[in-house]
């Protein structure tokens, strides 16, 4: 690693949901000031079930946001609040660096 | 007269599935066979309608959407006798209040192959019916409430897919007429069967899954999703009588009070009513009440149909 290129410590938002709450959750991000996000379809498995995404609402989607530690925290919060009790969705947290940090 | 091998693609995929064969088609070839079955239905309707319009379409179609408010109101109070809770019972008498456009494509097929007549702008009805048992089963849910993201909502319900496809070919077919969208024929004479042979396989598997699902949920929603669909065509009869269908539309409106939602509905209500058990209505819907429509319904009801029709009661 060259010293030239210092690297700057950013917060990477992951949320895996239900297809379904996809255009909802992107009006949210949207809301709440995300600086930019990428969805990506997925499935797999949780404690509700198999989601195979071998149809229309069988699917997920993998929404990834970097942001600052507390843009990250407070996005976590409102979908945590919004959307833990009736949908299947994780969210989680994890440290990453970039290279522009004014970008994020 | 051997088995209709449309049907039997549908038997094929289900028995893959439950055999849990590694046979999957890409999801993407799912959605491009519903794409193009709705657009060719929609499309042949709209030539039709161009050619026979009468001014009786708007009181039928007054009606259609009469039996569509109908259907979940009878649905709901069956469920809840059946000890669902409230939401479950609200969200599944929506499913069976709409209308599945997989289960309209397959009765299309099977009329046509029989040579029965049916009125050119039955895609209509299929679009009017979609919609009001929707509402219903969220009204039916929690009231109106102010709670109810109406917006996000109306755009699910309004301009879902199968809405789109359906009017959109509709109003192309209309608009083009018969002789301009001759090119575009084969869509819904020689290239529909195939199509709709590969969207049951595909179908086949999708129910064989729900049925697995089925074996946690128990013999009252087996039980519901076998009666209903004889409730909703029994609807569909007396409605068909009451407009004045011919036989083949008359089966068609049958089949349609019959069918359970299994793409529009579950997407919508999952938003509306996040709190009510998804498996529930999918599991009926698809693993029971779509296979029986498809085995065992639409023959019947064409049945009851002609048998309505010599004795005159039409």
């Amino acid at each position: 690693m060259s010293n030239a290129h210092a690297s700057h410590e950013k917060c990477l938002l992951t949320v895996i949901s239900e297809a379904v709450l996809e255009a909802r959750l992107l009006d949210d991000l949207q809301r709440l000031g995300a600086p930019g996000w990428t969805v990506s379809d997925a499935r797999g498995r949780g404690n509700r079930g198999v989601r195979n995404a071998g149809w229309d609402n069988d699917g997920n989607v993998r929404i990834e946001v970097v942001c600052s530690r507390t843009l990250a925290e407070k996005l976590s919060q409102h979908v945590q609040q919004q959307y833990y009790a009736d949908y299947a969705m994780i969210c989680y947290l994890s440290a990453v660096e970039v290279l522009r940090p004014e970008k994020f | 007269m051997g088995w209709d091998p449309v049907v039997l693609f549908f038997v094929f995929g289900l028995a893959a599935g439950l055999l849990r064969s590694e046979l999957k088609l890409p999801p993407a070839l799912y959605e491009t066979l519903s794409i193009i079955l709705l657009l060719a239905i929609g499309l042949h309707g709209g030539v039709e309608l161009a050619e026979q319009a009468s001014p009786a379409l708007v009181g039928q179609m007054a009606l259609v959407l009469l039996m569509g408010l109908l259907l979940p109101l009878v649905a709901f109070p069956l469920l809840m006798l059946l000890r669902f809770s409230r939401v479950d019972s609200a969200n599944i008498a929506a499913h069976y209040g709409s209308v599945s456009a997989g289960t309209f494509a397959v009765v299309v097929a099977y009329l046509t192959a029989q040579g029965v007549f049916f009125e050119s702008y039955m895609p209509l009805f299929v679009a009017i019916l979609e919609v009001p048992a929707i509402l219903v089963g969220i009204v039916l849910a929690r009231g109106v409430s102010r709670g109810t993201p109406w917006r996000a909502l109306g755009r699910e319900i309004f301009l879902g897919k199968s809405i789109m496809l359906l009017l959109g070919g509709l109003i192309i077919g209309v608009l083009a007429g018969k002789e301009a969208v001759a090119p575009l024929e084969p869509l819904y004479t020689s290239m529909f069967a195939p199509v709709l042979a590969f969207f049951l396989l595909e179908m086949g598997l999708i129910a064989s899954k729900q049925m697995g699902a089925l074996r946690r949920v128990g013999i009252r929603l087996v039980g519901f999703a076998l009666l209903m669909p004889w409730i909703g065509a029994a609807t569909g009869l007396g409605f068909a009588s009451l407009m004045d269908l011919s036989v083949g539309g008359t089966a068609m409106l049958a089949t349609l009070g019959a069918s359970a939602s299994y793409i529009a509905v579950p997407a919508a209500m999952r938003l509306a009513l996040p709190q009510a058990n998804p498996s529930l209505s999918l599991g009926a819907s698809l693993g029971i009440t779509f296979p029986f429509n498809i085995l065992i319904g639409i023959p019947l009801y064409l049945q009851i149909a002609q048998y309505m029709n010599e004795a005159r009661i039409l």
